[in-house]
């Protein structure tokens, strides 16, 4: 692999890698609201069955 | 599954399938710069990354413009998403740039180029949005102030985005011209189109889902307050 080869391959893996790191930002974003949602709904019922 | 959700979905299937295509087209079918050879390839990942970066700070002003008019808090929420995604956007522009810069000048950075210069102004400037944003407390201020923060932002990018074409430049090369047009083959084009195209439909689907979990988020506090 060329030295041209080897910096376009980076350039395209940092792109990659963004991508990658968003995707595993917003699967933890939706697992922490999936969990706030839960615990909400619980209190609600809590609530409603005095 | 609801419209917006079929919305990004189809987005997110654009993207990929224009990333893809259009990576591919790049890497094998056009032809390599006379000039730059095989490191001129990361121009297909970098213009299009900074295009974005721009369309969503013009993005993120326009609504910050829709909210100091209607007063509707609801653009307050969508031109802190589209500065959000700016940003990212903006730092992956930082990030190709310097790797081809290196490849091609020689250097990860030079002082001396005015648009990387005015592109780095522009990244630290909506950078600082943050930081003002965070520093009041949510209401109407702070909306008023982000937003104003946003609408001063974007009269920086035409400076950025013409300071190569109006100053001169010596490394940075310009490819779209106002007297030549488009300075290079067709092939070559239509691979950078494509390529663009599917980052506009991945950053598209990356805001539809950011304000979607954005909102949520709204939601479910407003909801506790009220449970407490």
């Amino acid at each position: 692999m060329t030295s041209a080869e080897k910096y376009v391959l980076a350039a395209y893996l940092v792109f990659l890698a963004a991508v990658l790191a968003y995707l595993v930002i917003i699967a933890l974003k939706v697992g922490r609201l999936e969990q706030e949602l839960g615990d909400l709904v619980r209190l609600a019922r809590e609530r409603r069955d005095g | 599954m609801s419209s917006p959700n079929r919305a990004a979905a189809a987005l997110a299937i654009a993207a990929a399938g224009l990333l893809v295509g259009g990576v591919a087209l790049a890497i094998f079918w056009a032809p390599e710069d006379v000039d730059q050879g095989f490191s001129q390839k990361i121009f297909f990942i970098h213009v299009p990354v900074a295009l974005t970066a721009y369309a969503f700070f013009g993005f993120g002003a326009w609504k910050a413009l829709r909210l100091l008019s209607t007063r509707n808090s609801r653009y307050d929420l969508e031109s802190y998403t589209a500065v959000h995604m700016g940003v990212i956007f903006g730092l992956l522009t930082l990030v190709t740039g310097s790797i081809w810069a290196k490849t091609s000048w020689g250097q990860w950075w030079s002082w001396g180029e005015r648009q990387l210069v005015l592109f780095l102004i522009v990244f630290l400037f909506y950078s600082a949005y943050f930081m003002l944003r965070y520093s009041t407390d949510p209401g109407p201020r702070r909306e008023r102030n982000s937003a104003v923060f946003a609408l001063f932002g974007v009269a920086l990018i035409p400076v950025s985005f013409l300071a190569v074409r109006i100053a001169g430049t010596i490394l940075h090369p310009t490819v779209f011209t106002h007297d030549d047009g488009v300075a290079m083959p067709w092939e070559m084009f239509l691979a950078f189109c494509i390529c663009l195209g599917g980052v506009l439909a991945l950053a598209a689907t990356f805001y539809r889902v950011e304000l979607a979990g954005k909102r949520i988020d709204e939601s479910l506090k407003e909801l506790r307050e009220q449970l407490a």
